[in-house]
């Protein structure tokens, strides 16, 4: 009965036997199977991206022409070439955006040959799905148009570029995110997710959110867009433009945001850390006009992502828990 | 006390997941404070708002905990209650930290963050020595076949740096973990709180010639953790471009569980047994010479032969079991239903999915004293036994303590589709 003395790792499963070489394997010392961390963060997001498609029937990716889901795009062609990335993208259009990036989501869609359905919060405006917030900040409002294209289009898994060092929310998030008939996130009611085996089992209108940049950090893709040559919409660069300086951020003085009484517009040389609706999104004084520079000031800078450039993380404590279980990216 | 700087350049840069365990009382909150602090990981926003809340709760510290316990209802019973994912590098590597709480109710968290270790850290506080949890802590590390474990003996400023106190906790702990078959044991003394040992050597242990903790978790040689030797591909999709510029193209893609395959290699897929060579192994940035985990990429044969997913290939003169009746360990992770003889589940294994029936609970294990309780008829929330089930399709498994990847399953509960356990394969036959 006891099992003292006994060597209890082997689970009673008879003498050890290591792991070693055969001979006639050819084996090689292990170090010469090195696999940079890029390599392995790349191989275990596309290992997502294989088996979302394999086990789950209608996947979107959710695609904003921001970084990350530039990123995860990239990732997406990588895991079915020679083949076309099998799945539409979608688009959660606040009609707030920056050219640039509405330019760079339409030429992309393209070249990929990809289906686009774009959600359109200006048309939930006019249906009456949804109501202007009364700080202009469409950023919560795009939850129930995601949530109603969801429904339209049956889709049952969405794509994410979120990563887990983005937020601390984010931290407790599964790579399979479950969500339920109402698009809601439970936190504490979360599955178990162990080794790589991810379940995606649910029930009609029930759906997952899958996060393939769950352990990459905003270091490692500016390492990876470096590393493969992804072009990126320009406003990611230094760049002039007119701003105002409001709540300790830059603003982009534009068709969205007018200089309040009291703030004096200026020009600065700036660029977007993260892109987002253009209503809440501000840029940082930067002279990083290329990839390496931007390398070096990310891996420089004392203030998260978010921190610096997001009007809507800054509303509490939990904002973005709270936006996430009501079905939020 | 910044001595690392943070890396823009990545060619040498390597890729470590390691777990901690541990209470808040441990130091463990403190310790990964200090490692992202230490590395520049920490970003002052972070901080100031971890402050903010801090002295706006009444602390009497900046309560570092705070950083990783995010969720709303973690903060507000100050307790951790699911795995959190942090992380840090230094221009050796990226490291990835599964933070999992240390009580046996996380027991289940815990598994979860150790499936995944290359490492992990477990701490004990020098005042009080080595505890019930520790021991729980170590045998769930050998469960899961983590390869190397780190011991912090902290809070070694309050025993004034005695090397006495260190080595006791050290051989009482190297004992035990003699007993678990753990692998590769390290014990660091150290302080989380002023940073001694973490980053750099300190000058209170003299006595002390090991590494710094940051130094060990940089340099620990994982590359041999791989299981190199034997050849593992579950396929996990079939590519079959439908294209008038690319005609005739099947290509099985997956990820590489284990061994080295090369172009003309020849091959077995299971579980029909056919035999063929590897015409070519492919990625979307062109074809390789070969594939070894954790690679992602696409195999040609060249015979056609029915493949699908859930199907493995292997070497015909090295392949796994193809088995329906299991012999393994289970750690069962709900809260609502106990697992119970006769019981039917989902089971997914490598890129397989299955029924399966419970046959036999032949014992239950009690995490802290590790007595065998073979009168249990049911395993509820974070209990681990061992039983005995078969399965509607053959597994191509292997033992878990030669293959985390072909031997490691989840138990899903077929109404509520919610991932209910974790299982180790003992036996397949």
């Amino acid at each position: 009965m006891g099992s003292h003395g006994e060597r209890i790792g082997q689970l009673g499963a008879g003498a050890p036997e290591p792991v070693r070489p055969r001979r006639g394997d050819g084996m090689t010392s292990p170090a010469a199977y090195r696999v940079s961390h890029l390599d392995a963060l790349e191989a275990e997001s596309v290992f997502v991206f294989r088996e979302v498609v394999a086990e789950l029937e209608r996947p979107v990716l959710l695609f904003s022409g921001g970084k990350d889901s530039i990123v995860m795009l990239r990732l997406a062609e990588k895991a079915f070439a020679p083949a076309r990335i099998p799945f539409p993208v979608m688009h959660v259009d606040t009609g707030q955006n920056f050219p640039e990036v509405l330019d760079y989501r339409d030429r992309r869609v393209t070249e990929l040959g990809l289906h686009l359905v774009v959600a359109s919060v200006p048309e939930a405006l006019e249906s009456g799905l949804v109501q202007e917030p009364a700080d202009g900040v469409r950023n919560r409002i795009q939850t129930p148009v995601l949530l109603e294209a969801v429904e339209k289009y049956r889709f049952d898994a969405l794509f994410g570029g979120a990563r887990r060092d983005e937020e601390k929310a984010r931290a407790k998030e599964r790579v399979f995110s479950f969500r339920d008939d109402f698009g809601q996130w439970d936190p504490k009611n979360q599955r178990p997710e162990l080794w790589s085996l991810y379940n995606g089992r649910h029930h009609p209108g029930e759906s997952i959110r899958i996060f393939p940049l769950s352990n990459w950090t905003e270091l490692d893709v500016w390492h990876y867009i470096a590393r493969e040559k992804i072009a990126l919409p320009s406003i990611y660069y230094a760049h002039q433009r007119e701003v105002v300086e409001r709540d300790g951020m830059l603003y982009a003085v534009n068709e969205f945001i007018s200089p309040r009484a009291g703030e004096k517009p200026f020009v600065e040389q700036v660029r977007y850390r993260t892109v987002g609706d253009a209503s809440c999104t501000a840029a940082v004084r930067s002279a990083a006009d290329t990839v390496e520079l931007v390398i070096e000031e990310v891996a420089a800078t004392r203030i998260t992502e978010r921190g610096a450039t997001r009007g809507d993380d800054r509303v509490s404590e939990a904002a973005m828990e709270d936006r996430k279980r009501e079905g939020y990216f | 006390m910044a001595t690392t700087v943070v890396p823009t350049e990545t060619r040498a840069m390597d890729l470590l997941r390691f777990a901690t365990a541990g209470s808040v009382d441990d130091g463990k909150s403190t310790l990964i404070g200090r490692l992202l602090y230490d590395t520049k990981s920490l970003f002052t926003d972070q901080l100031e708002a971890v402050e903010a809340v801090s002295a706006a709760r009444g602390d009497e510290y900046t309560n570092l905990a705070l950083l990783t316990d995010g969720l709303r209802a973690e903060r507000e019973q100050g307790i951790t209650i699911d795995v959190a994912y942090r992380y840090f590098a230094t221009p050796r590597r990226k490291f990835i930290i599964a933070d999992t709480p240390g009580h046996i109710q996380y027991t289940r968290n815990m598994v979860t963050g150790a499936s995944t270790a290359d490492l992990a850290l477990i701490l004990v506080d020098a005042r009080k020595g080595l505890v019930e949890q520790s021991r729980r802590h170590a045998f769930l590390c050998s469960l899961l076949r983590v390869p190397h474990l780190v011991l912090c003996v902290n809070k070694m400023d309050l025993v004034d740096w005695s090397q006495e106190v260190f080595e006791r906790i050290a051989d009482e702990f190297t004992a035990f973990a003699a007993k678990l078959e753990a692998p590769d044991l390290t014990v660091v003394p150290i302080s989380a709180l002023h940073g001694d040992n973490i980053v750099t050597r300190s000058e209170n242990t003299p006595w002390y010639e090991g590494p710094s903790l940051l130094h060990h978790l940089e340099h620990v040689h994982i590359a041999s953790d791989r299981n190199l030797v034997d050849v593992r591909f579950p396929v996990q999709y079939v590519i079959r471009p439908q294209s008038t510029t690319v005609t005739d193209y099947r290509g099985y893609a997956g990820q590489v569980a284990s061994g080295v395959l090369k172009p003309g290699d020849e091959v077995m897929v299971l579980p029909s047994g056919f035999t063929s060579r590897i015409a070519a192994i492919e990625t979307a940035d062109g074809p390789v010479e070969q594939a070894f985990p954790p690679m992602s990429v696409t195999v040609r044969l060249t015979d056609e032969i029915d493949i699908s997913r859930g199907d493995l290939i292997c070497r015909p003169t090295n392949a796994p079991a193809v088995a329906q009746d299991i012999e393994a360990m289970i750690c069962w992770m709900d809260e609502t239903k106990p697992l119970r003889v006769g019981g039917k589940y989902a089971i997914k294994h490598t890129t397989r999915s299955a029924r399966a029936v419970i046959r036999t609970l032949r014992y239950r294990l009690d995490v802290n004293s590790l007595h065998r309780d073979e009168s249990a008829t049911e395993l509820g929330l974070n209990e681990i036994g061992r039983v005995r089930l078969r399965t509607t399709v053959p597994l191509l498994a292997d033992e878990y303590r030669r293959n985390r990847t072909t031997g490691g399953f989840i138990v899903i509960d077929e109404s509520t589709n919610r991932t209910v356990g974790a299982g180790m394969i003992v036996e397949a036959d």
